[in-house]
């Protein structure tokens, strides 16, 4: 267990992942406001605890990812940077309430960055590359919170969107730094011997590239929920949900609302910007139609549709963007449909499944849960009150 | 030259052939047919494709498929190639290439498809071509005339081009433009990218001090009022367009509005007549009766179109569609894709009758160059170079369809002459389906 | 000279058409307020419902009047059966409903219509006016499209300002419980006012089609910049929304004109546009009142 976090858990994380800290971050946030009043962990204890998570998510991953397929390890290695940049959104939506309909934007330029710095002669290794395009997107967001910390609602929503259309606009223009409409290609940082011999002694597998793309991505997802869990959980994460929900008293309390919101932006940004990165490495290229509003729009789609606050529901909610598609065009493939009409299909079942899960499940698959599970925990209550009331 | 020693023997073979059992020597003479390579089975061989089926980019393009599925399903009527069934997986990626490498995965991985053949666009195939290099995973027939498809058979082993080469367009473009219209003050009209870009770079090879004004517009944006207005501020007295056909249409309605009646000269892909010529004639129903704005308007060709009504290519492919497409008319587009079709089957029929990956790409390095079919010139296959056809004519819309000013023209890349082409057009052969050689090495 | 006139004009017309999108914004955010992302489709569908029956030989009126007809039912039941269940929760839920909206109508377009483009017909001129020797990019049906687009937008300021309906559909967006116990029913103005949106923005698909070609993604753009146009205007404000059209259209038709390879900075400078007017009135230019809240 506890060798987990030493160097071998490299090879780590996927979708179980989320299982772990998600859960834990699930169950700190949904008592949000009325949660304050009770007392919590102490910190180390929730870093503890996290830390827990954090491996049993890292041996889950390694097992989900050594018992698919090539192809289900491609289609998770997608998984991994949706719910990077879902996580991120999800401290800046759905902790501090501020919209962004313009995070492909920001994922845009981390995954430049990365395919910029990978084009070098000799390149940087692979996580500094990261992290440089972190700090890229970090700034962008910054600037970019700024501007929006005074905006609201409708306000906001409409400069996110132009951010969405207008960024990508750019590579197109700086064609000469950034390859235009047909983008940067990106030659993917081969796998290390190391990772040959983990894979051989954990599984027996052949050590893909695409395999270890899926890795490369799992861990960094597992880094960023592992911080944003904690985030979540500290000082910081109270005072976010402060600003969202008790805009006034926060403000009475000595908050700096605005401060607080570009903090929000700055976090999720480097959310984004890592997801932009692990992006470019698994998709081999960054071109401006990989960053269309859509990439935008189905970020928020995941947050809200998963449960809005909770990381659990972000990573469901990027499973959703990742396997309904193919698993409409089969369907339709199978009740006779012709592979056009198939293809059609699967946007029309998406946008009914977003329309229906929120009439249905306004609280996302994690809240509805939540909700159902508190519901029933409280008439066993009941019911064992009535009982020893009988007794 | 060694394909010829080695292909004797198997023509004897082959001539047998000829009846209800169509090409791709179903004759092979008792040798049983093997699950020779992944995607290859006894009784079919698998092949997958990208196309944009949804989103801004499936208008046009997504009916290539149907012309391709079409052209398949009549071939296996006729048994297949040496008896095994195509089967053709497409998938949608919407013009994004974040999709293509998703669906990609999905075709090479999951469906274990045999080759890739006619994946659609410039920046969605460059997300998986290193990815089906090195996977070894034959990659046909890029559906775009980008130089990225065949310059560097070194990198890119397995990648084939197929349509000609932006470049080359440029280049016969250009060179037609100096001997017939020597004093024309030329304007271009150019898509913001590496299609603008290569057909700029040829077309400058032959008229660079005539042109006058270069403005680019960038897909997506629906307003090209400006560009046009500064090409006729200018003075620009004959435009080439290096543009898509939805702008070839824009262009047509801005040029209206303003009354500025150059010469057009638009490139193969934003030309198709029919396509628009349909789209601007259809506003004389509503009042305006400005039928056939295109005509007059030049433009090249490397396949017959759907307007050639006596061409005995269209009119095969005119049957195969109406015996194996499905709804809809037989459209440019759906020609593309059944003449792709046709030069897969011949690749496919030479890389012979248990066929592997290598051997295919072996087989269409040696002997891809020497196929005839509906593609007017050439292919440039060789171990050198991966490039597809080279070769072009000219055509002046007439109505709804076209007639040939310049006979077809060939070159390459770079600095290479343009030469005449004087070969005889290619018939098709019995069922439109060919009749290919196996390569032996 | 001609040059700066013919990129004026272009985007004068331009403008017109972002306005247009616009104006369905603003009613539907004034009368509900929830910003409708799926207004471009919904457009887009009864678009083409009037392309079908032009194409089945009606004339182009009949099928404007079918499409703003059947745009008036499509909004109403919208709002009846899927805006409703959400109204009230989260705006974030109202967001997402709007844009499985978007999609799944997109999607059915295509499904049921095909995804080729199809021309679509005006029932006026697309030639420019000559004006002294020399065409100009104004055409017959670009004044077809500013004369509707204002007298819809004058009909919207006469509605909101001197009718009691308009003051109850207000009344209803602002505070549903003040409403309701002024004797307003909120339920038939929440209604009333998506069918009534749904009217103006079948409009403006059709004046966005007509004279040029359509296929099932055709409002995509529109939706960014018309939505871009309302906010700078401030979305409470339809003269806001024509104005905001107009700074656009004017001015990403000068960038695209004037800066070196300006087509490719349409989209960036939008959004430099955007954020300029939002840093300078955080509400849009035509915003009433100070009082911001989320």
């Amino acid at each position: 267990m506890s060798d987990l976090h030493s160097p071998a858990s490299t090879g780590t994380a996927g979708k179980a992942t989320d299982e772990a800290p998600v859960l834990a971050t699930a169950g700190a946030d949904a008592p949000s406001a009325p949660a304050e009043t009770r007392r919590s962990f102490l910190p180390q204890s929730t870093l503890l605890r996290h830390l827990l998570v954090l491996a049993a998510s890292a041996v889950l991953a390694v097992a989900l990812l050594e018992l698919s397929s090539p192809y289900q390890n491609s289609q998770l290695a997608t998984l991994t940077y949706y719910a990077i940049a879902a996580g991120g959104l999800t401290v800046l939506t759905g902790m501090n309430g501020q919209i962004s309909l313009g995070h492909g934007a920001l994922m845009a330029a981390g995954a430049y960055t990365t395919a910029l710095f990978l084009d070098a002669e000799e390149p940087l290794p692979l996580p500094l590359i990261l992290v440089v395009a972190v700090v890229v997107a970090t700034a962008i967001g910054a600037l970019v919170g700024v501007a929006a910390a005074r905006l609201h609602g409708p306000y906001l929503a409409g400069a996110t969107l132009a951010l969405a259309v207008g960024l990508p606009g750019l590579a197109i223009y700086f064609h000469d730094i950034f390859g235009g409409e047909q983008g940067l290609r990106v030659r993917a940082p081969r796998a290390p011997e190391a990772f040959g011999s983990f894979i051989e002694a954990v599984s027996g597998n052949s050590a893909s590239n695409t395999k270890w793309l899926a890795y490369v991505g799992t861990i960094c997802l597992l880094i960023t929920y592992f911080f944003l869990a904690n985030l979540v959980r500290s000082r910081i994460g109270r005072t976010w949900r402060a600003v969202r929900d008790q805009e006034v008293a926060a403000e009475l309390a000595g908050i700096n609302l605005g401060a607080w919101r570009v903090l929000a932006f700055v976090v999720s940004a480097a959310a984004a910007g890592l997801a932009g990165g692990v992006l470019a490495i698994v998709v081999r290229l960054a071109a401006p139609s990989g960053f269309t509003l859509v990439l935008s729009l189905a970020l928020l789609t995941a947050i809200v549709i998963g449960g809005l606050g909770s990381l659990l529901g972000a990573l469901l909610g990027s499973a959703l963007l990742v396997f309904l598609p193919p698993f409409v065009t089969d369907l339709g493939g199978d009740l006779g449909l012709d592979q056009t009409e198939a293809a059609q299909l699967a946007p029309f079942v998406y946008g009914v499944v977003l329309i229906v899960a929120m009439i249905f499940a306004p609280a996302g698959f994690v809240g509805t849960i939540r909700l159902r599970w508190m519901t029933a925990k409280a008439k066993r209550a009941s019911a064992r009150a009535a009982g020893a009331n009988g007794g | 030259m060694t394909a010829f020693a080695a292909a004797t023997v198997a023509s004897t073979l082959a001539a047998c052939g000829g009846g209800d059992e169509g090409g791709g020597g179903t004759a092979a003479e008792g040798g049983e047919n093997e699950a020779s390579d992944i995607g290859v089975t006894e009784d079919t061989i698998t092949l997958g494709a990208h196309y944009p089926l949804t989103g801004v980019a499936a208008p046009g393009y997504s009916e290539i498929p149907t012309g391709v599925q079409a052209y398949f399903d009549c071939l296996n009527q006729e048994g297949g190639v040496y008896g095994r069934d195509v089967e053709f997986v497409y998938k949608d990626d919407a013009y994004n290439p974040t999709q293509t490498s998703q669906v990609t995965n999905e075709l090479v991985l999951e469906d274990e498809i045999f080759a890739m053949m006619g994946g659609l666009g410039t920046p969605t195939h460059s997300a998986v071509v290193d990815f089906l290099n090195a996977e070894g995973v034959p990659d046909l027939f890029v559906a775009s005339g980008s130089l990225t498809w065949g310059d560097d058979p070194e990198t890119y082993p397995y990648t084939f081009g197929w349509q000609t080469d932006y470049m080359s367009e440029g280049k016969i473009i250009g060179e037609y433009i100096a001997e017939n219209f020597p004093e024309a003050k030329v304007g271009l009209f150019l898509q913001d990218d590496d299609f603008g870009e290569d057909g700029e770079a040829g077309i400058r090879q032959y008229i660079d001090d005539q042109i006058v004004a270069a403005e680019r517009y960038t897909p997506g944006n629906t307003s090209v009022g400006p560009q046009i207005a500064a090409l006729q501020a200018a003075g620009a007295d004959f435009v080439v367009g290096f543009n898509v056909p939805s702008y070839t249409a824009l262009s047509q309605l801005t040029a209206l509005q303003l009354g500025y009646q150059p010469q057009w000269f638009y490139s193969n892909v934003g030309s198709d007549p029919t396509l628009v010529g349909g789209l601007l004639n259809r506003f004389s129903e509503g009042k305006v009766a400005d039928a056939a704005l295109l005509d007059g308007a030049l433009t090249t060709g490397y396949l017959p179109t759907v307007d050639q009504t006596d061409n005995p290519w269209i009119q095969e492919f005119q049957r195969i569609w109406d015996e194996c497409g499905g709804e809809g008319e037989l459209t440019n587009y759906r020609v593309y894709g059944m003449a792709q079709a046709y030069t897969t089957t011949q690749a496919l029929q030479a890389a012979g009758q248990n066929p592997t990956r290598d051997g295919l790409v072996e087989a269409i390095e040696a002997v891809g160059s020497e196929w005839e079919g509906p593609v007017f010139a050439p292919f440039r296959y060789s171990e050198d170079s991966h490039m597809g056809t080279s070769g072009m004519s000219i055509e002046r819309i007439v109505g709804n369809g076209s007639e040939v000013v310049q006979d077809v023209r060939v070159t390459d890349i770079g600095d290479a002459p343009i030469e005449e082409f004087d070969k005889e057009p290619a018939t098709p052969p019995a069922n439109a389906i060919p009749d290919e050689e196996p390569y032996e090495g | 000279m001609d040059y700066f006139v013919n990129v004026t004009l272009t985007g004068l017309t331009q403008g017109m058409i972002y306005s247009a999108f616009a104006l369905a914004l603003v009613l539907i955010w004034r009368s509900t307020r929830i910003v409708n992302f799926a207004q471009g489709s919904m457009a887009a569908a009864t678009t083409f419902i009037a392309l079908a029956l032009i194409q089945a030989g009606q004339s182009y009126w009949v099928a404007l009047v079918v499409a703003l007809a059947s745009g008036f039912v499509l909004g109403a039941i919208v709002e009846r059966v899927i805006i409703r269940p959400v109204e009230g929760g989260p705006e974030l839920n109202a967001v997402i409903v709007t844009l499985g909206l978007f999609v799944a109508i997109q999607a059915g377009i295509a499904i049921v219509f095909g995804s080729s483009f199809q021309s679509f017909p005006t029932p006026f001129g697309v030639r420019g006016f000559e004006v002294g020797g020399t065409t100009i990019p104004l055409t017959p049906t670009s004044l077809y499209v500013i004369g509707s687009v204002l007298l819809v937008m004058a009909l919207l300021v006469a509605l909101f300002r001197f009718t009691r309906i308009g003051l109850a559909m207000r009344a209803s967006a602002f505070s549903q419980e003040v409403a309701r116990l002024l004797g307003v029913k909120v339920g038939g103005m929440l209604t009333l006012g998506w069918g009534l949106a749904a009217v103006v923005g079948s409009l403006s698909g059709l004046l966005i089609a007509g004279g040029t070609f359509v296929w099932p993604a055709y409002m995509d753009a529109l939706i960014v910049f018309g939505f871009v146009a309302a906010i700078i205007g401030g979305l409470d404000s339809p003269v806001g929304a024509i104005v905001g059209g107009l700074i656009l259209g004017l001015a990403l038709s000068y960038v695209s004109g004037y800066a070196p390879r300006g087509s490719a900075l349409v989209n960036i400078s939008a959004l430099v546009i955007l954020i300029v007017v939002l840093l300078v009135r955080p509400g849009g230019l035509f915003s009433s009142t100070t009082a911001r809240r989320a």
